[in-house]
């Protein structure tokens, strides 16, 4: 079964937010990186672009697929993980920890209550593959 | 003992080989030319130094001509082939690859023309153009014919276009910029939609229904919009299943304004038997290197042929071969040029008149097989697909009932819950001699196995196939690592791909350079 | 039918194996009035003997296939050694499918490997794909791809080139939101000049120029790239000649930013203008926008070495309308017989090919340029092409060279331009002799005074 941490929030397009003061974290799940299977590369933005909430920012692949990344929220990207470019299989490793994409100044914090919860996540996801 | 009794193939002598570079030693020479019989001029003098290469060609290989013909041959014995048996690819028509056909192609008086040679001297090699294109537009019913592009891809690419410029001249550029979307089904290859997008089409797609056909009603709602263009649609389909509603289907679209670009691919399933041209299709393309038997090549040369309505023909590449004295009289021979002055024309896909060695053994082909050698293939070639999916129906999931033409699809649906999915019965096919199916496509279905035969396999090796398949699915509930961890008779295992994919190494370098760059 | 291994009467056996009452209704899917009720009009089966005769007839009827020939224009007759139609004629190579099954394919994927490490060395760039339809496709998706890269829609693309590639690009560009500019070349010089790429600005994607181009002029490349690097514009650099690079410096050491050629110089017949084969090589920062198949080096889990197709990503199989390019095939065998080719001249035999091309080439100029009323329009160094200037109107005199004196005298530059009617292009390689060379100059002298 897929690691859903309880501290986080969660989107419908398999993404979580942590949220640290004014700046949300986002990554993709540890489910999502299960069903992508070894990501090869990780196409990120550059910071100080700015995002409308559940647009995409980036790609994720693995050898034979290409998934777009959406984020939840929106705001202004302050941070990238750069270290993914070099290595891409931490998104398999450690998805919530190192795996991390990028770091958003939200420009709305009222748009991460609207996310699902660690328990609402697990029963979309269950639903889902059913 | 039974000749259907499969056994498993064992590995056999495998050379190790090098890389080309590895090998290399300086000094060592493969060539030989005459001496230079003209005055030798210091270079400087006629070239400007500032103009030369400063590297020498470092790190080109130096070997000599028995270095090369081993170096070949060794690396030759890893790749499968036709002429080793049943290459069974989906979609891919792996039928036997006539060696006629190479040496037509090989014949001095075309293999040495060169193709900005007077017309006048090139009556034979443009004859051969002209008569492909009579025999493949009867083939099609489509009597609007390019031979120009190079690829299936290619001549999709050209069929699109021309939709486009037919649209554009029918509603004037204005109001033809209303109708921008292509249609393609879900189960369509991936290259006609970024065939569409190449020609400034935007993509919507059909669903497929439960029996593997196309979505009418969803087809109907989409073409209500005004703004479709066109309808991309592969017949029989990736699932090898003839859409039946084929004349409902262009109707619609027609009805809607638009055309339909049939993706000849699978006309392996219908020469002779049936043609696009007479079930409302507009333009197609076709694949030389599949149903015409020209040789895959390890990847390439293709040639896409791309057939059209006369309604479309003012549209077509240019420039265009025609017949300007029939010869029929039987006293003049015919005589044929290049006429370029089509003014709606979507322009010039390639340089030249397109891949001509390939036209050469696709007009071999026909002709070699004349008209019931041609049915006669197409027979054979369904029949074989018939017989495996009659074959495979006690041990693997049919996800269509119909039954299919050329191809069938299967899935890994039952071998799946044992852990053992497509990639791992199709390495472990490799263990029982042949070359796995296709595998994942059509993507609408999930663990797809797509399996062509054609005509060139023989009922024995139909039942070793068979009889291949059903032992895996036997080994997929007894053994299954044995099947996870195929194949196991070849030179090397399965390669680490998500590696490769992460820090790519694209080429050969020199060692010292390497471990300096790191 | 020959080709098809089960008898009738095994069919019938298969039929009834199935419960299929005759082969006609294994096609009743299809509706019936769309079945054909007769045979198609194509001939009837032939046997080997009577259609080699009518290909060899037909054959017979390419005068010029069998002509000293001087032609060259985006097609080169070399040396090609024996062994390259051997080699790629093994059954292994030739009637083998793409390398997807990597474990069963390592003859193609080596083979691969090596071919884009020899076009990477040729042409002094990082990546090379596993190749592309021609030079002429190569370089409109290396137009499309500097659109990908820059996001500028403008590609400026020197009036040298070699025509049919200018038209094959407007074709593929038309509907891309590409802004396709040409620029002039020197009349003098018959090279681009770096002036002349006034139309370089903030939005230009790329200048595209090939060299040498199709006059034979050698290009300034150096000059050209540091004028498109000011504006932020790639260089794109097109071979057509690709023997040149065994003596020209290569354009990845003059700034180019993609490099496309015609490999077709490299061990291929003419055959009348195809299957060629198309290269294409870019500096490895965009290996993620590079169009077609790219062969990498991988390892199994004993850690033995293998080669795999990878990024495939960026395929149309994978990403659809998103893809870098509609592209699926490469010119495999054709790339094959390259790979071979090189390998046997190797770095010496190309090198030495490469100038004995040079050589014969600045011989006849120097000896045409010698006759009365010739001339040698443009001024600019050549490597084996160059434009020759006729006292009189170039077609007619080169068809009557052919007719008369059995030689292909070169390309009537009329063909492409109307303001060329007395220019043509001549194309010299190591397979011409000096008895060839003397016999072209003492044929356009012959004729040349008889037409005046």
């Amino acid at each position: 079964m897929a690691n859903v941490p309880e501290n986080l929030h969660y989107s419908k397009d398999h993404e979580w937010v942590r949220v640290e003061g004014d700046t949300a974290v986002v990554g993709i799940t540890d489910h999502a990186q299960d069903q992508l299977g070894d990501v090869v590369y990780v196409e990120l933005p550059k910071p100080n672009e700015e995002f409308a909430a559940h647009e995409s920012f980036g790609s994720v692949e693995s050898v034979k697929a290409v998934s777009e990344i959406f984020t939840p929220i929106s705001g202004k990207v302050t941070e990238v993980n750069e270290s993914l470019n070099d290595e891409p299989e931490k998104v398999n490793q450690d998805p919530y920890g190192e795996g991390w994409m990028i770091k958003i100044k939200m420009s709305s914090r009222g748009e991460v209550d609207s996310l699902l919860t660690a328990a609402e996540y697990e029963d979309f996801t269950k639903a889902e593959s059913e | 003992m039974n000749s259907t009794n499969i056994t498993k193939v064992t590995t056999h002598i495998s050379h190790n080989e090098s890389l080309i570079f590895e090998r290399s030693q300086p000094g060592r020479a493969g060539f030989m030319l005459p001496a230079l019989d003209v005055d030798d001029i210091p270079l400087d003098e006629i070239i400007p130094a500032q103009f030369q290469r400063e590297d020498d060609l470092a790190g080109m290989p130096e070997v000599t001509e028995v270095d090369v013909v081993r170096h070949f041959t060794r690396m030759s014995t890893w790749n499968y082939s036709i002429d080793l048996g049943m290459y069974p690819l989906g979609s891919c028509t792996m039928k036997y690859n006539s060696r006629l056909n190479e040496k037509v192609a090989r014949i001095a008086g075309f293999a040495n023309l060169h193709p900005l040679a007077a017309e006048g001297e090139a009556q034979g090699a443009l004859q051969v153009v002209y008569e492909l294109q009579q025999h493949l537009a009867e083939i099609t019913g489509l009597p609007g014919i390019s031979l120009q592009p190079a690829a299936g891809a290619h001549g999709e690419m050209t069929g699109v276009m021309i939709i486009r410029a037919f649209i554009d001249a029918r509603d004037g550029r204005e109001k033809s910029a209303q109708r921008r979307t292509m249609l393609i089904p879900d189960s369509a290859h991936g290259t006609n939609p970024a065939s569409a997008h190449l020609s400034g089409f935007t993509v919507k797609t059909i669903r497929s229904t439960p029996e593997g056909l196309t979505d009418l009603e969803h087809l109907r709602e989409l073409c209500a919009h005004g703004d479709v263009a066109g309808l991309m649609l592969t017949n029989p389909n990736t699932l090898g299943l003839f859409e039946r509603n084929i004349q409902q289907i262009c109707g619609i679209v027609h009805d809607a304004g638009g055309l339909v670009y049939m993706d000849g691919a699978n006309m392996n399933a219908l020469v002779g038997v049936a043609r696009p041209g007479d079930m409302g299709v507009d333009v197609i393309h076709l694949n030389l290197h599949k149903t015409f038997s020209t040789p895959h090549g390890g990847g390439g040369p293709g040639s896409g042929p791309c057939c059209c309505t006369k309604e479309l023909e003012p549209f077509l590449p240019v420039p265009r071969i025609v017949r300007t004295r029939s010869g029929s009289d039987g006293v003049d021979s015919p005589v044929f040029s290049l006429d370029s002055n089509y003014p709606q024309s979507i322009g010039r896909v390639k340089a030249f008149l397109g891949n001509y060695g390939m036209m050469l053994r696709a007009l071999s082909y026909i002709l070699t097989h004349g008209y019931d050698g041609l049915r006669e293939a197409t027979e054979a070639a369904v029949l074989n697909a018939r017989y495996i999916a009659h074959g495979l129906l006690p041990d693997y999931e049919k996800p269509f009932a119909a039954p299919p033409m050329h191809e069938v699809v299967f899935t890994d649906k039952r071998q799946a819950r044992k852990g053992v999915h497509t990639l791992d019965i199709a390495k472990r096919l490799i263990d029982y001699g042949f070359h796995p199916m296709t595998i994942y496509f059509p993507l609408i279905v999930s663990g797809a196995m797509l399996i062509e035969p054609t005509e060139s396999v023989g009922r024995q090796e139909l039942d070793q196939f068979i009889e291949a398949m059903r032992s895996i699915a036997r080994e997929a509930i007894e053994d299954p690592e044995l099947v996870l961890n195929a194949p196991h008779s070849t030179r090397i295992g399965r390669l680490d791909e998500a590696a490769a994919a992460r820090k790519p190494v694209l080429r050969w370098k020199p060692v010292q350079t390497a471990s300096a760059a790191d | 039918m020959r080709y098809i291994p089960n008898s009738p009467g095994e069919r019938a056996e298969m039929l009834q194996q199935l419960g299929a009452a005759s082969i006609e209704t294994l096609f009743e899917s299809i509706p019936e009035d769309l079945r054909l009720r007769e045979h198609l009009n194509v001939p009837a089966a032939m046997s080997e003997i009577e259609l080699l005769k009518a290909f060899d007839e037909m054959g017979a009827r390419n005068q010029a296939a069998g002509r000293v020939s001087f032609l060259g224009g985006g097609a080169y007759s070399h040396y090609v050694p024996t062994i390259v139609d051997h080699l790629i004629s093994r059954s292994e190579f030739f009637t083998a499918y793409t390398p997807y099954q990597p474990e069963i394919s390592q003859g193609t994927l080596q083979s691969i490997f090596e071919f884009q490490t020899l076009v990477c060395q040729l042409t002094g760039m990082d990546i090379a794909n596993a190749s592309m339809y021609d030079g002429s496709t190569a370089m409109a998706e290396a137009v499309l791809m500097a659109e990908r890269v820059t996001k500028r829609s403008k590609v400026v693309a020197s009036a040298a080139i070699h025509p049919h590639y200018l038209e094959v690009a407007q074709t593929y560009v038309q509907h891309a939101g590409i802004e396709l500019q040409p620029s002039l070349y020197c009349g003098d010089t018959g090279a681009t000049l770096p002036e002349s790429l006034e139309a370089v600005d903030e939005q230009t994607a790329a200048v595209v120029v090939q060299s040498p181009n199709f006059f034979g002029c050698i290009e300034d490349l150096q000059a050209l790239s540091e004028k498109a690097h000011a504006k932020g514009a790639l260089l794109i650099v097109v071979v057509t000649e690709a023997m040149s690079l065994g003596l020209l410096r290569s354009p990845g050491a003059c700034g180019a930013d993609i490099v496309v050629a015609e490999g077709q110089s490299f061990g291929v017949p003419l055959s009348f203008g195809g299957p060629y084969v198309g290269l294409f090589a870019i500096r490895e920062k965009y290996a993620r926008q590079i169009p077609g198949r790219l062969v990498g080096e991988a390892y199994d889990k004993q850690g033995r070495r293998g080669f795999v197709l990878t990024l495939a990503t960026r395929e149309q199989h994978i990403r659809r309308e998103k893809a870098t390019s509609n592209i699926c095939t490469n010119e495999g065998l054709i790339a094959l017989a390259s790979t071979i080719y090189l390998e046997t001249m190797g770095r010496r035999g190309v090198q030495e090919a490469a100038r004995q091309c040079a050589q014969k080439a600045h011989y006849a100029a120097r000896e045409i340029a010698k006759v009365e009323g010739f001339s040698l329009p443009f001024s600019s160094p050549f490597f084996n092409e160059f434009v020759v200037r006729a006292p009189s109107a170039a077609s007619p005199l080169l068809d009557k060279l052919a007719r008369e004196k059995g030689i292909d005298g070169g390309i009537a530059l009329s063909r492409f331009d109307s303001n060329r009617p007395n220019d043509f292009l001549v194309c010299v390689t190591e397979t011409n002799t000096r008895a060839q060379i003397d016999a072209l100059v003492a044929g356009l002298a012959d004729l040349s005074k008889a037409i005046q």
